[in-house]
């Protein structure tokens, strides 16, 4: 076990666009929690604005959004292009009902990963690692 | 000896002569079985299992109260179920295509599916709104689309269930409107709103307005329908989102039972009604899982509670009040993306639980909905799953089938005691209301999910294809894919209402429903519906409410 444990393992957790389907944000948002990550809970109804300032002012290490409307193709790349506009630069992570031959595009946009349903919570936080660099 | 005296014997030698000495040669596959509540399920039940349990108190018989085996005398013997699928997506033109399908191959009944914009008071060309227009139902902006939607359809013959909340009042306009100028008076309309905004504070998350205004909005459109719309049921009071967002099944029943009741203290108070003036179109939206006893035990158990609560709490004399209406909707939770096709066993089996349980509308999720919107060849097989269930399979026969195993009716009891426990635990509290702004049901609900989450992981509950019987990849399945052509229709004749239409009317229609929703004591619905007759959009008339009332962020509880 590495000795330099991070110090700060601050992420930001949100529902990105209209959607209201908040159980696996918040089932991830305590997973985190349980794994020693502080996590900032956005909550429902975030516009990718939104998601963007929240994010800088917390200065977050990863931001994970979760998108079970369909419509995380225009939301993730406006998220994506505000994220850049603004010098946000941490990995994004998206979960979410996405079919599986959208995943590949929202890579290809500059996403760190895609959870699909089903993904176990200790994925979930070995990706969130990842995303800083802990593994 | 008694009877139960000698089976006791009988029962205690069996353990010890039969089922101790196979143990040790053969033990059970866990040291202890649960259902989804947790409650331990024995091996075996006996008439032991339910000493002093009164037949006639516990079950009566069906369409007498307490209604446990059913509310009416010969359920589907004589009225089966109506199949009624949550449809709509896109444009009018999309949604009315997939509604004609569905009827054409069966469906007996409409459920009507808005987008997210039109279910937050947002028109489509709103920036917030922009992304999701079409996505997870039909735009809606306005009187004009839903003329669209109900093209070839008979308004006067077909049933059709709304889930649309805060902004219900506006679009059951709209229909009342559409089904006026085609001669089919508002009188006759037959159909639901769901217009129960408690439950989308604590799970569905689809709210606008803080809670008492909203309130005030969800029971004026019951007012309403009992004055004017007789065979409307005016809401439907719903378990199913909670049950989705994380609810064991007593949570489930006691949740939505709390906000029932908050419902017609409300509607009692407001309308300074009797209570069997409006309780008779009270309904029911409860959620149908995989674990099929306990599933049909909370049916049961809510039916019973239900007649309870209206006859003793509410001194309501009308049986009518008494019987808990109820539309089910398979758990779309309990879908996996993976191996998609293994769904249809799992909500054939939960549709059966709801038809053992007695509903009297049911929704069966398609197999590809863990993944988008359903197809019509998934939908059609969702269809068939009902029709196999109602014309091949006998269990609609006769009346509640498992009424009398030792097993359901010790598990309906166990469950309606568990229920009852959270439902004092609201009362003691104040009510759903207060103990929405206190978050209790929020925080319980995002407990059991987590609890529920942490047990897949440690395989406690296995799911086939997920954490057992796993296969590497996602298949690709043929999946829908929203034509993004479709905003750029709804917004095109949206632009087209807003240049043609009088605007002299249109302001001084939004002036008045300004002016009413500031007196707390005037119906809000008339002041909506001639503003939606001016043909103010949906947006416009949410934007006056929202400057009034204000909006909602939710408590800081997680």
């Amino acid at each position: 076990m590495s000795q330099m444990e991070p110090a700060r393992r601050k992420v930001l957790i949100a529902k990105l666009g209209l959607d209201g389907h908040d159980r696996g944000a918040k089932v991830i948002t305590m997973a985190l929690r349980d794994a020693g990550f502080r996590v900032v809970y956005l909550g429902v109804h975030q516009s990718p604005e939104d998601l963007v300032r929240a994010a800088l002012e917390e200065d977050v290490e990863a931001v994970g959004v979760s998108i079970l409307s369909g419509s995380h193709e225009e939301l993730v790349s406006d998220l994506v292009r505000l994220a850049r506009e603004r010098g946000l630069s941490v990995p994004v992570i998206v979960g979410g009902v996405i079919p599986p031959e959208d995943v590949q595009r929202l890579k290809d946009m500059g996403v760190f990963e895609v959870l699909l349903p089903g993904t176990p919570l200790a994925k979930v936080v070995e990706v969130f690692k990842k995303a800083l660099g802990e593994t | 000896m008694s009877e139960s005296e000698r089976l006791k014997r009988r029962l205690e030698e069996w353990e010890r002569e039969v089922v101790a000495p196979l143990l040790k040669r053969f033990p059970e596959r866990k040291s202890l079985f649960t259902t989804e509540e947790g409650i331990e399920v024995k091996r075996l039940y006996t008439p032991l299992d339910l000493e002093g349990w009164d037949y006639l108190e516990k079950l009566g018989l069906p369409g007498t109260y307490p209604f446990t085996r059913g509310i009416y005398a010969t359920m589907y013997r004589g009225r089966p179920w109506t199949i009624r699928q949550y449809a709509g997506y896109g444009s009018a033109e999309d949604t009315n295509e997939r509604y004609r399908y569905l009827l054409s191959i069966g469906q007996t009944g409409l459920s009507m599916a808005f987008d997210l914009p039109t279910q937050l008071g947002y028109d489509p060309d709103h920036s917030l709104a922009w992304y999701e227009v079409g996505k997870v139902g039909v735009s809606m902006p306005a009187v004009t689309e839903m003329d669209i939607v109900f093209r070839d359809i008979p308004m006067d013959k077909i049933t059709t269930s709304m889930t649309i909340n805060a902004t219900a009042i506006e679009v059951l306009s709209m229909y009342v409107l559409v089904a006026e100028s085609r001669g089919v008076p508002r009188a006759v309309l037959d159909g639901t709103t769901q217009n129960d905004i408690l439950k989308e504070y604590i799970a569905r998350n689809n709210y606008i307005y803080p809670p008492e205004p909203s309130m005030r909005y969800s029971v004026d459109l019951i007012l309403y329908a009992a004055k004017e719309m007789p065979k409307w049921n005016a809401i439907s009071i719903s378990g199913y989102h909670m049950e989705e967002a994380g609810a064991t099944p007593a949570m489930e029943i006691a949740f939505t039972f709390a906000d029932a009741v908050e419902y017609v203290r409300w509607t009692k108070e407001r309308g300074r009604l009797d209570v069997d003036a409006f309780a008779p179109k009270l309904t029911f939206f409860f959620a149908s899982r995989t674990n099929l006893f306990e599933q049909v035990a909370k049916f049961r158990a809510a039916r019973r509670m239900w007649a309870k609560i209206m006859r003793d709490w509410f001194g309501a004399k009308d049986p009518r009040s008494m019987i808990l209406r109820f539309h089910t909707q398979t758990a779309g939770v309990l879908l996996t993306a993976q191996q998609p096709m293994v769904n249809i066993i799992r909500t054939t089996l939960q549709a059966l639980a709801a038809v053992l349980g007695g509903t009297q509308s049911l929704h069966v999720n398609s197999y590809d909905e863990a993944l988008s919107l359903p197809t019509e060849e998934s939908v059609k097989l969702s269809i068939r799953v009902q029709q196999v269930l109602l014309y091949e399979s006998g269990v609609v026969d006769t009346v509640d089938p498992l009424g009398g195993s030792y097993y359901v009716e010790w598990l309906t009891d166990q469950i309606e005691e568990r229920a009852w426990k959270y439902l004092d635990e609201i009362e003691r509290m104040g009510g759903m209301l207060r103990a929405i702004k206190l978050g209790y049901p929020q925080r319980e609900i995002a407990r059991a999910a987590y609890e529920w989450q942490l047990k897949v992981e440690k395989g406690e509950v296995p799911i086939i294809g997920v954490n057992v019987f796993a296969e590497p990849e996602v298949p690709r399945i043929k999946v829908l894919k929203v034509d993004p052509a479709a905003r750029e229709r709804v917004v095109g004749r949206l632009r087209q209402l807003r240049e043609s239409r009088d605007q002299v009317k249109v302001g001084t229609a939004l002036d008045n429903l300004r002016r009413a929703a500031e007196v707390e004591e005037v119906n809000i619905f008339e002041p909506i519906y001639e503003a939606v007759r001016a043909r103010a959009t949906l947006g416009e008339i949410s934007g006056v409410l929202r400057e009034v009332w204000g909006v909602w962020r939710a408590p800081e509880v997680f």
